[in-house]
């Protein structure tokens, strides 16, 4: 095992050209504010207020997709929820993942997932018909 | 003023390693995976109001059985933890004082859990309890 190698006291910081990591550091406390208002905002109308989960029907969602309103909360909270949770499972899989190739494929996983469900969301929001049968 | 982080008698302990500071890091790991793998299931299960409002209502029936509900409860507890400690992660990172109120803000964050998750548990449970025990109606 080779020692970990640190630079030269004082040395000058290198021009750091990529900031991906500090960009996805701030992206998370930037999201999670957001989230937190249109997470707990949707999970209190859903699950608590007026009956909660059971008065959730079709004809429920019809109704609130009807309004842009909605639509946008529901949009605005799909993008950043999926990202954040992405970037969330990404940390994770560099940390306990050790194995190049089992990070690859569990990365892999993790985009794939993440790409097709984002997708799937938006189209289901733009596309909704209440009038399907 | 030395090592306020961790309290003057610790020898071990840093604001992210033993005791709450690292407790609390633990469960917002948890508490993320899961309910980004509900968000997985739950976009899924939307977008089936894009195939029939009989397939869509049959899904959401499941949502309304009683082991179903309880683990809404479960995910809301999860979902609210999570937000509480993201904004008291916020706090420690920007504010000046963060860090020395950390433990303070736990404890904060721990009481309005469960003052949201006390009554949040009975609303959401209440009528699973009347179809279960038949109290209403």
């Amino acid at each position: 095992m080779s020692s970990p190698t640190l630079d030269a006291p004082r040395s000058s910081r290198q021009l750091v050209r990529n900031n991906f990591e500090k960009n996805a550091w701030m992206f998370m406390r930037l999201s999670g504010i957001v989230l937190v208002v249109l997470v707990l905002g949707h999970l209190f109308i859903m699950n608590i207020l007026d009956g909660g989960v059971h008065r959730i029907n079709f004809a429920f969602v019809a109704g609130r997709w009807a309004s842009p309103f909605w639509q946008l909360w529901d949009l605005v909270m799909l993008w950043l929820a999926m990202l954040h949770g992405a970037n969330g499972l990404r940390t994770i899989i560099n940390d306990y993942a050790s194995k190049e190739g089992t990070r690859l494929t569990l990365k892999g996983l993790l985009y794939s997932a993440t790409f097709l469900t984002i997708v799937l969301g938006t189209l289901v929001i733009f596309t909704f018909d209440p009038t399907i049968s | 003023m030395a090592n306020t982080t961790a309290g003057a008698k610790s020898p071990v302990g840093t604001l992210y390693r033993g005791y709450d500071g690292m407790w609390s890091w633990v469960a917002h790991r948890i508490t993320g995976v899961t309910v980004f793998f509900f968000l997985l299931v739950h976009v899924t299960d939307t977008a089936l109001v894009r195939v029939s409002p009989d397939v869509y209502n049959g899904v959401i029936a499941t949502y309304k059985t009683p082991l179903v509900n309880l683990m809404e409860v479960g995910l809301v507890g999860a979902v609210l933890y999570h937000a509480l400690n993201g904004i008291r992660i916020i706090l420690i990172d920007f504010w000046s004082k963060g860090p020395r109120y950390q433990k303070g803000m736990l404890r904060g964050l721990i009481a309005i859990w469960l003052v949201v998750m006390i009554p949040g548990t009975y609303f959401m449970l209440l009528r699973t309890f009347e179809s279960l025990f038949g109290s209403a109606s």
